[in-house]
């Protein structure tokens, strides 16, 4: 099924009742040459990738819910590139010109809009580190923008500039930053992988995984029966560790809740996406006019996806300093996703210790604006059996070489990333 | 999720702050790299019943160790863990 106006204009005159599947529910086969766990973003996208990029087709996607069902379909879907570490700002520099062609390589509308992210700063000392994390940026040829308050001003006259504790004093704005429609991302990369063979196959749990005598993994034990594989891929991020006990591994993660908020309809408010720098609060409005946001995980370990009020509460408190006028908006949704927090805050993106099998883990919650990178990288690891280029940091070993992407600073205490 | 702390009763969770798994032991001074690696770094990420050290913050400030499911949050038990959870932020 390709889509145009004119699939679209056919359609349209047969009263839209003739439209496709736009992806096949497959059913195992028994061996497959790579075997991508998990049916999210990241894992539809390595499947892609490695069907189109390097010429792997005979690929497996398993689903243990529904695809999209875990974190793919729970974030605030923020897409981003401004990172200020070697390793973080090349790669997600990479996914974000991967969003910019999505829809185009897919053949599928992601509704990728890219009006811009602006993280506001409150202080001076806030003003310097945005403009070096900024001057990073630059550097490495991504954009960004400092604007002070005048133009801030301009952009959002609704704020709450004069709090009294923390008035905006400009932000640091990424123009090409922005949304996509996290769901549509889902099923344009099952729409693409399927179209060139991808099998995805739903409801197929892994319990297990096959090993020969000298420990490789040649497969995996499913709740549909034993797949062969000559390679398995793990983009499980909230399970990581789950899946890795079932290969006697241990991870440098924990998993942790984090909740996002929707509240309901308003008229068109917020042009951009915005982050308040006094607390933890980021937000955007979606197409439908609900204001959707996210703060600080609820930090506590939880396989649990609900998270609990108080931090409800502090992401909401950091919405009324920025706009007091928001505090008689009704909440309309709220949920949880289980995040994958890595020891220093960074993903993991490599060959295990046991042969055959492939680690792409510990995402945080930054995870969803890292989708396609994360599907290329991996692809390109699975394929090549070396890290791709911009991936090559995301080691892991590093914990153990000292070699951290520690982003904020924090060290190993997961719950502060 | 409300915790019945031993000594000031059934309390909300927002006066408490999570330190994490209770099972990692901090290795003794001439420990081998591997040990303190595996100490810093690696974690059961426990999937079910897991014992943890809570801290009272916002009430009797004492360091707590209870017994909670991370699959439900349902809290088992809740005792005083005077010493071990100040020794485990090496206080």
């Amino acid at each position: 099924m390709k889509y145009s106006i004119f699939s679209l204009a056919r359609a349209a005159f047969s009263g839209h009742k003739n439209w496709q599947r736009t992806w096949r529910d497959a059913s195992p086969k028994s061996h497959y040459d790579v075997v991508i766990i998990g049916g999210g973003g990241h894992g539809l996208a390595t499947a892609w990738f490695l069907a189109s990029e390097y010429g792997i087709r005979n690929v497996a996607v398993l689903e243990k819910g529904w695809i999209g069902s875990g974190n793919a379909g729970r974030n605030t879907t923020i897409i981003r590139s401004n990172y200020g570490l070697p390793g973080n700002t090349g790669f997600y520099e990479l996914s974000m010109k991967l969003w910019e062609r999505m829809e185009q390589d897919l053949n599928y509308n992601t509704m990728v809009s890219q009006r811009g992210v602006i993280n506001l700063y409150h202080s001076d000392a806030q003003r310097d580190a945005y403009a070096r994390r900024g001057n990073t940026m630059r550097i490495n040829g991504i954009d960004a923008e400092l604007l002070d308050l005048a133009a801030v001003r301009k952009m959002m006259p609704f704020l709450n500039f004069d709090n009294a504790r923390f008035p905006v004093q400009g932000g640091l704005l990424q123009r090409r930053g922005g949304t996509a429609r996290h769901d549509a991302v889902v099923w344009g990369y099952a729409h693409a992988a399927s179209a060139l063979g991808v099998d995805i196959i739903q409801n197929c749990e892994v319990t297990g995984f096959v090993r020969d005598g000298n420990g490789k993994v040649t497969g995996v034990e499913t709740s549909r029966g034993r797949i062969g594989a000559a390679k398995v891929g793990m983009a499980v991020a909230g399970s990581s560790s789950r899946v890795a006990a079932m290969a006697s591994m241990r991870l440098p993660i924990e998993s942790h809740v984090l909740q996002a908020f929707v509240s309901e309809a308003i008229k068109p408010l917020i042009p951009n996406v915005m982050t308040f720098g006094a607390g933890h609060f980021y937000v955007s409005q979606s197409d439908k006019g609900g204001l959707v946001f996210g703060g600080d995980i609820d930090g506590y370990n939880s396989y649990a996806q609900r998270g609990n009020l108080p931090v409800m509460e502090d992401v909401c408190e950091g919405g009324m300093a920025l706009m007091p006028m928001i505090g008689r908006i009704r909440l309309l949704r709220q949920w949880g996703g289980i995040m994958d927090m890595s020891m220093d805050g960074s993903p993991i993106i490599d060959k295990t210790p046991v042969d055959g099998l492939y680690l792409n883990a510990g995402w945080c919650y930054g995870g969803f604006k890292a989708t396609p990178g994360s599907g290329l990288v991996f692809a390109h690891l699975l394929a090549r059996d070396e890290p791709h280029k911009e991936a090559a940091r995301f080691r892991l070993d590093r914990f153990r070489l000292g070699a951290l992407i520690d982003e904020k600073g924090q060290g190993a205490q997961p719950n502060l990333h | 999720m409300r915790i019945v702390c031993p000594f000031c009763g059934e309390r909300e969770l927002g006066e408490f702050t999570y330190l994490g798994d209770a099972k990692p032991a901090r290795p003794a001074a001439g420990a081998t790299e591997n040990e303190v690696f595996d100490y810093v770094y690696l974690r059961d990420n426990v999937a079910g019943p897991m014992s943890e050290f809570w801290y009272h913050g916002g009430g009797c400030r004492a360091w707590l160790k209870i017994a909670r499911n991370t699959l439900t949050h349902e809290i088992s038990s809740v005792e005083p863990a005077a010493g071990v959870g100040a020794r485990q932020v090496g206080a």
